[in-house]
């Protein structure tokens, strides 16, 4: 008893506590991170300020800047970016704040979760906490730690962006203003560092951890698009609302970040009450115990890679289809939002007999596809991660030849992007359908969905062939599916020239149901599929496989 | 049926360079049906590279190689319904079960029988619910390890296939290993474990930078090295260091204990027998100090007597017996 008494008395003579080593480790995670955290707040501000700089010089006039308030000022402007402030005198700030905040945010608080939980569930789960904390270590360090890291990240972000949005010299871009844009950024990263350390309790994976602190930021989105669209109660719910409730450059209001702090707070003190209540390593949700043996069908190449790529294809259908459905309602509003627009009216008119439903629905249809040209890349980085992992050897090592396990992959792939392209279609036929009070359009959508079929197994080709011909550069794949996402979100806008959209696989998609059908297009875009994925296979059956 | 008659493993000449390394420089190396066929080399000397090229994985530069009569790299699949292989350093799917994993693997070689399967869980003591992400190193390698011996592979390639293995675990292994063996199964087996390979193993290969500099029965490999010799005599001993093929010849309280090259045995102990022999103790040299003999310039820069590493095993292994 004595001895237990005298303990802690002695411990704290010698400077223990439970945040003994937190210094130390702070060092250690800025060492590991000296690359990521300078690269994520210059890639974060720079983007912002080309952004602003980019706004200034493409609505010069005052007109301009009205006729964007217009556009901004539909259901879906508002569903899309923010609830619009400051519309009556659309300023450079007042931009910013309903069109760029939001985005910003999102990623800041992408930054925050994938960082947070590097430092903390990953670490325990690869099972090198355990070596850390058999050191002279608190237990509250490793969480205190990463805490101040990754806040500090957070604070510096704000600070730099402060800094450079100030300086622009961008009229109605004040400084006042400017630190308000930066602490909202801080506090939205703040929060969802929070929400990483909380979630990275919860579950055992570090996967599993920043996957649902991802859904989370999901979540935020989605509140603030339905609260924004309605009478704004929702809004008041997501940390990205609370950001752009500041009205930054119009009011320039700091009382909605003290929600965040608060907010941030509380999730911050039940991460640490449970870190010292539980096993290292060990999460709230127990792992479940699975099945003992394989079912026929999982040991087959396309069996197992179709189970190794179950998940991913499940959200990307769920989400895909949720989106359509959320841009698919606005369909009714166009009409009348901006119908009476002129500069809308002469693009109606590009295309006889169509009308400015149907123009729209077509665009839509058109980033929808770019984004399931994401999800194809996706799959197909799954085999070159198999490989590098060293999983794909034993498989190699069995009777099944390099064509068949890659086939199998490939497979799920291209029949995946085609269930995420007819349910991102469906999403908006359903919604549409109601909206714009169209029964034609629940089939007319998945069709014009299923015409960027081709475009999709373009870039899932162009992933392949780099898969066989250079593994290491797999990463150029990104290249072509983020070159199609740009240029069709923003071409139209910043009026790209032609050339630049031809060069995207999606440029030559008829954009249905509002222009006419053409197959040649489809049938080329489908040869050349064909031809990227032959030569990807075969350049796989000649190269070594990359061993460790 | 002509395969019935050439070995299961035959490579002559094999090069492999990765860039300005040589993994393998002209390698040779003759595994005969039915043995057990130790491979040994430490890290880096190209074991793995070898096997890697064994399996069609890696495509080597100059030489040839042929598995069970076929070619590595292009009839793979149709040799690899007849092999099975644990890798040394098993990584697992983190969202399978092991049980998954076991069947996975195994199906792909073309099927495996189920009342071994579940026998060699319950031998391994391994629980097949788990995901593959919650195992150790040591689960994640039974893993592999039952799902390659549960097959009817005729030729198994195992390359350090105990590294995190348990003691008890590593002497079920050298069960299934003999299993194997009587089952008439031909079994490669990359290692450094030496213990294991002399207990398993019937020949051995030893691989040094990228060659195999000595091959053959572990008997006859004996009987060509160096041999410790330990006697107490009446006088003591004189003029044992001149005698050809002796060295480190040390002498305490009459007891001398010297290494003498196989063919010059005879003659030494010829020489003893004139100091009046009271007790004689001949050792053959262990695996060890055979594997040490050509790694000794390694061990040398490194700082490392050979001989007395070498020594100090053997006075070891004779404090066992």
């Amino acid at each position: 008893m004595a001895a237990a008494t005298e303990a802690p008395a002695a411990a704290a003579l010698r400077g223990d506590s439970t945040l003994t080593g937190t210094g130390t480790l702070v060092r250690f995670m800025l060492r590991r991170d000296r690359i990521r955290i300078p690269v994520w707040i210059l890639a974060l501000t720079l983007s912002t300020l080309m952004t602003a700089s980019n706004l200034r010089t493409t609505y010069a006039t005052a007109e301009g800047r009205q006729s964007r308030a217009a556009l901004v000022d539909s259901p879906a402007g508002i569903a899309f970016s923010g609830p619009g402030y400051g519309l009556d005198d659309y300023t450079y700030g007042a931009m910013l704040a309903n069109e760029v905040l939001g985005f910003v945010a999102i990623f800041v608080a992408l930054m925050s979760v994938l960082l947070f939980t590097r430092h903390t569930r990953t670490e325990e789960e690869a099972g090198r906490a355990e070596l850390i904390r058999a050191s002279v270590l608190g237990r509250h360090a490793p969480i205190t730690a990463a805490l101040i890291v990754v806040g500090g990240a957070n604070v510096g972000l704000g600070a730099l962006m402060t800094l450079a949005l100030g300086g622009s010299g961008i009229e109605t871009v004040t400084w006042p203003g400017s630190l308000l844009f930066g602490a909202s950024l801080t506090a939205v990263g703040l929060f969802f560092t929070a929400v990483a350390a909380f979630t990275a309790q919860v579950t055992e994976y570090g996967r599993g951890a920043a996957g649902m602190a991802g859904a989370a930021i999901g979540v935020a989105y989605a509140l603030r698009a339905v609260g924004d669209i309605g009478d704004g109660a929702l809004s008041w719910l997501s940390p990205i609302g609370w950001a752009q409730a500041t009205k930054v450059y119009v009011d320039d209001r700091w009382w909605p970040l003290a929600l965040a702090v608060v907010g941030a707070a509380a999730l911050l003190a039940i991460a640490f009450a449970v870190t010292t209540r539980r096993d290292v390593g060990a999460g709230l949700m127990p792992p479940r115990p699975g099945p003992r043996t394989a079912s026929p069908f999982l040991s087959t190449p396309l069996g197992s890679a179709l189970r190794l790529q179950r998940a991913g294809l499940l959200w990307w259908s769920v989400s895909m289809a949720a989106l359509g459905a959320v841009y698919g309602a606005f369909a009714g509003d166009v009409q009348d939002a901006v119908g009476g627009n002129e500069t809308i009216q002469e693009w109606v008119q590009t295309v006889p007999g169509s009308d400015l439903t149907e123009r729209f629905l077509g665009v839509i249809m058109a980033m929808l596809a770019t984004v399931c040209g994401i999800y194809a890349v996706l799959a197909l980085q799954k085999p070159r991660g198999e490989e590098t992992a060293g999983r794909a050897e034993p498989v190699l090592a069995a009777a099944v030849s390099r064509t068949r396990w890659l086939t199998g992959h490939l497979v799920v792939a291209l029949a995946g992007s085609v269930v995420v392209l007819l349910l991102s279609g469906l999403g908006v036929g359903v919604t549409a359908a109601f909206s714009a009070g169209d029964a034609g359009l629940l089939y007319a959508m998945p069709g014009a969905a299923l015409a960027y079929v081709p475009a999709v197994w373009v870039t899932a080709g162009a992933a392949v062939a780099l898969f066989g011909l250079a593994p290491r550069a797999i990463g150029l794949a990104w290249a072509v599916v983020v070159y199609a996402v740009v240029v069709t979100m923003f071409g139209g806008l910043l009026q790209f020239p032609g050339w630049m959209n031809d060069l995207s696989p999606f440029g030559h998609v008829p954009q249905l149901p509002g222009a006419g059908m053409s197959w040649p297009p489809l049938l080329i875009l489908t040869a050349i599929a064909a031809a990227l994925t032959a030569v990807g296979l075969a350049a796989f059956r000649r190269r070594d496989l990359t061993l460790h | 049926m002509s395969e019935q008659t050439t070995n299961p493993i035959e490579v002559s000449g094999l090069v492999k360079t990765f860039g300005r390394t040589r993994a393998l420089d002209g390698l040779d190396l003759s595994v005969r049906t039915g043995e057990v066929h130790g491979f040994l080399g430490p890290n880096g000397a190209g074991k793995s590279t070898t096997i890697r090229i064994l399996l069609g994985l890696l495509r080597a530069d100059a030489g040839s190689a042929r598995l069970l009569g076929g070619d590595p790299w292009r009839d793979a699949v149709r040799l690899h319904r007849r092999i099975a292989y644990v890798p040394g350093d098993v990584d697992l799917w983190p969202n399978l079960t092991g049980g998954q994993a076991i069947d996975l693997l195994a199906r792909l070689r073309g099927g495996l029988d189920r009342a071994r399967r579940d026998d060699l869980c319950d031998r391994f003591d391994l629980d097949t619910s788990k995901k593959g992400r919650t195992y150790s190193k040591g689960n994640r390698q039974k893993v592999a390890l039952v799902s390659a011996l549960a097959s009817d592979a005729e030729l198994l390639i195992l390359d350090e296939p105990t590294a995190g293995l348990d003691p008890l675990m590593e002497a079920v292994f050298q069960e299934c290993i003999f299993e194997a063996k009587a089952a008439g199964r031909t079994v490669l087996l990359s290692s450094h474990i030496l213990a294991q390979v002399e207990k398993l193993c019937d020949r051995v290969s030893i691989i040094r930078l990228g060659r195999i500099v000595e091959s053959g029965a572990l008997d006859r490999m004996r009987h060509l090295t160096r041999t410790t010799i330990e006697a107490e005599t009446a006088r003591p001993p004189a003029g044992l260091d001149g005698l050809p093929g002796v060295h480190n010849v040390r002498s305490e309280d009459g007891r001398v204990r010297f290494d003498v090259d196989g063919e010059h045995l005879g003659a030494a102990v010829h020489r003893l027998a004139e100091f009046d022999i009271r007790g004689l103790v001949s050792q053959p040299p262990t695996l060890e100090q055979l594997f040490l003999r050509h790694y000794g310039e390694e061990l040398a820069e490194n700082g490392v007597p050979v001989e007395q590493a070498a020594d100090g095993d053997a006075a070891r292994d004779g404090g066992e017996k």
